[in-house]
């Protein structure tokens, strides 16, 4: 089995209005969690979906699981959940069943279609989340912590491997995104999901995540937790008083 | 025909073809509209049903008449469609500017060409307002035959099809095609529209395709319901207008529209009553 989940070497993307990332080079192992950390306009989004193939790569390489980006077809082991309040319609007439149905299209061959076995795996996901009451709603209905759980299933209702969330609390209130990132966390320890979690909440992340990588445009640190909080460079960056919160783990 | 019984009407042939080709159409017309509507895309049945225009302007500049003209305007409106997925991809141009350029290229086309054979004739004129009574043998067997290719692939790629309406960037990540599952789709409406102008012609074809998606939005719980409620409304709409265009002598492509709206006021309406007091 691959233990290097994810590797980039010297990526770099643009964008009209010019370069978003240069020079990125880091490597993902698999049962890491690590927080994507930096300012607004920093390029964080674009990193993760430019390692999913969902933005063009202008230089440098990526691979997942040991492929390169460009030839992977292999997406029954990635489980992605974009911010969800840019992602759904609220007049989609699918129900929270049927949504997270979707999840599995990535294990089926031509033609797709779901049988009874795939509808036991989407109750058991919607029983470990704590939403099987809702799998009969219309995503419409819910609300903004009930639809990031709704997606969340649908990510990981096929038992990815890498799990990449962009600004999965973006939306939440305090209360709620705790319990979403400690949701995360008991999926990277107990199922032994390799997680990717963007988030310009430093402070909240810093909780959970076993790695930092703080960027902007560049990486400018990547490492474990302890490192991040022992580092004079992000010290310098957040002052120390900010640097003790973020580290400080309940 | 007022004295007629209803029986007496469907016994004629020409009035059971209106209801069967317009049946099978309605039901492809309702069916692509849900996956057009929920992915913003209403307005290319209109797009495409003036390229048909002009299209129709040239098989009948060839002398191509009645089924025959199919054989021009199917390739032509099939290219078009792949044109405006092209001219959308990367956000080169956004969508509604894309159908806009290839609208306003086959109504010009059209209006050239009508304009070069002497002024507009009875034939190019039917497929403004489109005139379903007059529907031939012949366009009810190649609707009955499209009818089934076309539900067959949509039935084939159902689930890539709910995948993309709901988030283009989800399915990716999920291994799924997403550009040939657009060519897909687009290339079926495309094939839809061509049959659908004979129905109702190009100033109401776009209501075939949004109206019974836009109504069973209003009521369905699950998108499979939906499908299947903007299916019977499409058909329904379809059957009900023809009949009481017969009884009433008005047109019937304007009669099918006038129902199909009726429906999705009173879906609507239920709508409202239901949220407003809900049980």
């Amino acid at each position: 089995m691959h233990d290097e989940i994810v590797r980039t070497e010297q990526l770099a993307c643009c964008y009209r209005e010019g370069r978003v990332l240069e020079d990125i080079s880091f490597r993902v192992q698999r049962g890491d969690y690590v927080g994507i950390v930096g300012p607004n306009g920093s390029g964080k989004s674009t990193l993760v979906k430019a390692l999913l193939g969902l933005v063009d790569i202008s230089s440098g390489g990526a691979a997942l699981f040991g492929s390169p980006l460009a030839g992977f077809r292999d997406w029954r082991r990635v489980g992605y959940l974009p911010q969800s309040l840019h992602l759904v319609n609220p007049v989609f007439p699918a129900t929270v069943h049927e949504t997270v149905g979707l999840g599995l299209l990535s294990l089926k061959r031509f033609p797709k279609s779901l049988n009874n076995n795939d509808r036991i795996k989407i109750d058991d996901t919607l029983e470990e989340l704590g939403i099987y009451d809702l799998r009969l709603k219309l995503i419409g209905e819910l609300s903004g912590g009930q639809l990031q759980r709704v997606l969340l299933a649908r990510a990981i209702v096929n038992n990815p491997e890498l799990l990449v969330l962009d600004e999965p609390t973006a939306a939440l209130d305090p209360e709620t995104r705790e319990r979403f990132y400690t949701m995360i966390g008991t999926l990277n320890r107990t199922r032994g999901v390799t997680v990717m979690l963007v988030t310009h909440d430093s402070g909240a992340i810093g909780q959970h995540a076993s790695k930092m990588l703080y960027l902007d445009k560049k990486i400018l640190f990547y490492g474990s937790f302890e490192e991040f909080c022992h580092s004079p460079e992000m010290s310098s960056m957040f002052g120390e008083h900010s640097q003790h919160l973020m580290c400080h783990r309940h | 025909m007022n004295n007629m019984n209803l029986l007496e009407i469907l016994s004629y042939g020409f009035i059971q073809r209106a209801l069967l080709a317009g049946t099978l159409i309605a039901l492809l017309c309702s069916v692509l509209g849900v996956f057009l509507v929920l992915r913003r895309m209403s307005l290319i049945g209109d797009g495409l049903a003036h390229v048909t225009f002009g299209s129709t302007a040239i098989a009948l500049a060839l002398k191509l008449y009645s089924a025959m003209s199919l054989l021009v305007s199917m390739p032509v409106v099939l290219l078009a469609s792949l044109g405006i997925l092209k001219l959308t991809e990367k956000n080169r141009l956004s969508g509604d500017a894309a159908i806009g350029i290839v609208s306003a290229l086959g109504i010009s086309v059209g209006i050239i060409l009508a304009s070069v054979g002497g002024g507009y004739n009875v034939d190019l004129l039917s497929y403004l307002f489109g005139n379903i009574l007059s529907i031939s043998r012949e366009e009810v067997m190649i609707a009955a035959l499209l009818c089934v290719g076309v539900l067959l692939l949509l039935t084939l790629y159902y689930q890539e099809l709910f995948a993309i309406a709901f988030s283009e960037e989800l399915a990716k990540v999920s291994g799924i095609r997403t550009s040939f599952i657009n060519s897909v789709l687009v290339l079926l409406t495309a094939l839809s529209v061509v049959l659908a102008m004979k129905l109702v012609g190009i100033m109401l074809i776009s209501s075939m395709l949004i109206v019974p998606a836009a109504s069973a939005l209003q009521l369905a719980r699950g998108f499979r319901v939906c499908i299947v409620l903007a299916a019977i409304q499409g058909c329904g709409s379809v059957i009900i207008g023809i009949i009481i265009s017969i009884l009433t002598n008005l047109p019937a492509s304007a009669t099918i529209v006038v129902v199909n709206l009726t429906l999705f006021l009173i879906s609507y309406l239920v709508r409202r009553t239901i949220y407003t007091n809900p049980a």
